[in-house]
């Protein structure tokens, strides 16, 4: 056993400190470090920075523009990142659809959807849950009927993140509703644009506005948008979940958050001490921090796993709970860390371009928000039961 | 980074679990701990022979230079078999006090005969009111002609009433919770004035309380310079505490292993309880606690041999987390086996015991909690947290 990185591991660290440095604009890292809604500009100018540097696609190989890189060369780089104050990189295209691009799609749907992901060219949601299937995704019922060239798609999407922005949308169909509930499925590539596409906001309990519902009322698709064979969509979904997961634990936010609070934390009084000072708050904080310490080993040793050639399946369920938790754990204290100033909820404080001054510290503005936000944590990418019921059937064999 | 055993380590671990497999029956473990040794002196003959009793010391006082993780990958085997024997008090702690702060002399006295199987060992350094704080030490150590006079008393002293000497802490000068002024003395477990009462403890182990009474030591007997032992002291607490947690992790793997095979045979209404739904997350619940356990272990055993704060923040850290899992993963297999978990008979009740006796021993989860609150007021100027960098 050795738990340091090598030579060459910490020499990538550098590299991707120097790049930050240089790279990432203060601006935008002032934002996501000060808890502010990020725009599409926002999101679009750090994915054309990463792109230009060939930093974008962490997780694909070389052959398609991706950094080739090991899972613990990325690891590092999530770390990186999350502690510089870098906008998350939207998974959606570059690490969802594009992964069943590779692994199913014919030459010519790699040819034009992987450049165009990498140049920002489409933008990617995800067309999975519906309104009668969550955690039972398999229950979907958005049918595509054949038409000569065409597919043509009823029914409604919801919980589509950012949807909004999206010109693009990978979704899974039922295409043969006499078929058993998973074999009747196909994974099908929508333009947004095509008419018979109505986006609508959810708003979400913190005010923000993130996910929304997308109904497909008589859209017609090309028949060349689906993906792998027709009924076998359900393979392209299982993949995703099985597909190399070790940055699920979300470790590099979780430091960086920590470090937030203890930020925060140190910026309060409490009796007229630091807040980090007091012995009940310090112990809150310091049962979190060595959660965390264990987590990033957990972790490191999934990565060290993967790196010598081992396949995470359901151990990355393991760490999606304890992440998810932790992650939640962090935010419930930063909430608590600002005391009764968590309560003004001001939106516009949460938009970077406000003049309206602050209500209390500034840091305090978006807490409670985010802490009510994180709540979803738990209950996306299958909800810690659903991940609970996958590691009992598949490691445990209950 | 890496994560897998050396070639040298795995044949360690091979070698410990070969004898913890064909010597560590619970029929056997029953009957051992009513017995009047409390131990198998020929299991532990065995650790002799098969070189356990020097792997974490130099290669000079013939040990083979183990590390933090030889020393976890011993302990882990032994836990899974949910050991009796002094290992911890002879071996880790009262040991390496002697290869740390021994002359030659002393360790070819002390230390090379408990290798050989010979003798046994005990640290003797808590006391009454001393809690978990290594710094309080109320014994007194008094200078006298040609060597030292001891008067005081030391509290649960492992393997206490079984040692043929005894490592005794006590306090050469300064008040009774100062770091400095803290001695230690090699003690033959017969020395005049000194009263021991042995007793079994709840977990099967066997402690002591010692009463120090006018005892006379002589000069060749001091260990270390006297009032200059504390940091030899947290040095090989901070070893032992690599023990437990590999111990612990040993334990929590039996006990996970025992209730997922309960809940797969056991069957009422029908069926196995395993197809519960309510039992399979808490289950699952459990394993994720191991995997956090066994990743504070590996942690704390790589960073035995780091600077001292880097040491003691990752033991202290270690330490609460593996309190914590274990109190969760002896009440809940205890639970999830119902009524079975409860009777003395069966082994499970035994390592939950165990785990839950760990948090006892050298320090709790809230002692460690609050020394790691405090350690990282220390380093706040040090760079933000980061386990492996």
């Amino acid at each position: 056993m050795d738990l340091h990185y090598t030579a060459e591991e910490e020499a990538f660290r550098e590299e991707i400190r120097g790049f930050l440095r240089e790279k990432l604009p203060p601006d935008l890292a002032a934002k996501v470090r000060g808890g502010k809604r990020l725009t599409k500009a926002d999101h679009e100018r750090w994915h054309a920075i990463l792109s230009e540097a060939g930093y974008l696609a962490v997780n694909w190989p070389t052959a398609y523009g991706g950094t080739g890189w090991s899972p613990v060369q990325r690891h590092i780089f999530d770390e990186e990142t999350a502690a510089a104050g870098a906008p998350a990189i939207l998974a959606f295209g570059v690490n969802m659809v594009a992964p069943v691009l590779m692994k199913f799609g014919t030459q010519a749907q790699k040819d034009y959807y992987l450049p165009r992901i990498l140049d920002g060219s489409d933008w990617w949601c995800q067309g999975y849950s519906e309104p009668g299937a969550g955690s039972d995704l398999a229950g979907l019922k958005t049918r595509a009927e054949r038409d000569g060239d065409h597919y043509v798609v009823n029914g409604q999407k919801t919980w589509t993140t950012l949807g909004q922005h999206a010109n693009m949308i990978f979704c899974l169909v039922r295409t043969d509703p006499e078929a058993k509930k998973q074999e009747g499925i196909s994974f099908l590539l929508i333009d947004m644009t095509t008419p018979g596409i109505t986006v609508r906001p959810i708003i979400t309990l913190d005010g923000g506005r993130e996910v929304n519902e997308v109904f497909f009322d008589d859209v017609r698709v090309p028949v060349e948008n689906l993906v792998g064979e027709e009924n076998k969509g359900w393979s392209c979904a299982k993949y995703l979940l099985t597909h190399e997961r070790t940055g699920i634990a979300g470790i590099g936010q979780a430091k960086a958050a920590l470090q937030h609070l203890k930020t925060v934390a140190g910026s309060q009084l409490k009796d007229g001490r630091p807040l980090s000072e007091d012995p009940t708050f310090a112990r809150r904080i310091a049962r979190v921090e060595i959660d965390l310490m264990a987590l990033e080993m957990t972790n490191l040793r999934v990565i060290a796993e993967a790196q010598s050639g081992g396949a995470p399946g359901a151990e990355s369920s393991l760490l999606k709970i304890k992440g998810s938790v932790l992650r939640q754990e962090i935010t419930d204290l930063l909430r608590r860390s600002v005391g009764p100033y968590a309560l003004p909820f001001l939106s516009e404080l949460m938009d970077a371009d406000t003049n309206q001054a602050p209500v209390g510290p500034a840091e305090a503005a978006p807490l409670a928000a985010e802490y009510f936000n994180r709540r979803k944590l738990s209950i996306y990418g299958g909800s810690n039961e659903i991940q609970k019921t996958i590691v009992a059937k598949a490691i445990l064999g209950l | 980074m890496r994560f897998t055993l050396s070639q040298e380590q795995a044949m360690l671990r091979d070698t410990v679990a070969r004898l913890v497999r064909e010597r560590f029956g619970f029929e056997a473990r029953l009957k051992t701990l009513e017995s009047a040794a409390g131990f198998d002196r020929d299991v532990w003959r065995e650790f002799a022979e098969l070189g356990l009793l020097g792997a974490p010391f130099g290669e000079e006082v013939g040990g083979f230079g183990g590390g933090g993780i030889e020393l976890m990958t011993v302990m882990q085997e032994l836990g899974r078999g949910l050991l009796l024997e002094p290992y911890l008090a002879s071996v880790v702690l009262a040991g390496s006090l002697i290869e740390r702060l021994g002359t030659p002399a002393q360790r070819a006295a002390y230390l090379e005969p408990m290798i050989a199987g010979e003798t046994l060992l005990a640290f003797a350094h808590g006391e009454p009111d001393s809690r978990y704080a290594l710094e309080q030490v109320a014994t007194r150590a008094v200078a006298t002609e040609g060597g030292w006079r001891l008067d005081g008393r030391k509290s649960v002293v492992l393997c206490g009433g079984d040692a043929d000497h005894l490592v005794i802490s006590a306090r050469t000068a300064g008040a009774s919770d100062e770091e400095a002024g803290i001695g230690l003395f090699l003690l033959p477990s017969d020395a005049k004035g000194l009263n021991l009462r042995a007793y079994p403890t709840i977990d099967g182990l066997r402690a002591a309380e010692l009463e120090l009474d006018g005892v006379i030591v002589p000069a060749e007997a001091v260990l270390g310079a006297p009032g200059e032992t504390f940091l030899a002291i947290e040095a090989t607490v901070a070893r032992g505490i690599v023990a437990l947690c590999g111990e612990a992790v040993g334990a929590m793997e039996t006990c996970c292993d025992m209730t997922l095979d309960y809940l797969k045979q056991r069957k009422q209404f029908g069926v196995a309880i395993g197809s519960f739904q309510v039992l399979q997350h808490r289950m699952v619940d459990l394993r994720g606690e191991l995997e956090q356990a066994r990743s504070m272990a590996i942690l704390a055993a790589g960073r035995l041999e780091a600077e001292r704060d880097e040491r003691e923040r990752a033991v202290s850290a270690a330490k609460n987390l593996i309190g914590r899992v274990g109190r969760t993963i002896a009440e809940e297999s205890i639970q999830l086996h119902g009524g079975i978990g409860m009777t003395w008979e069966y082994a499970l009740p035994h390592f939950a015991k165990r785990l839950v006796m760990i948090d006892h021993l050298l320090g709790d989860e809230d002692h460690h909690l609050e020394r790691f609150v405090t350690l990282g007021r220390a380093a706040a100027a040090a760079p933000a947290l980061s386990a492996v960098s």
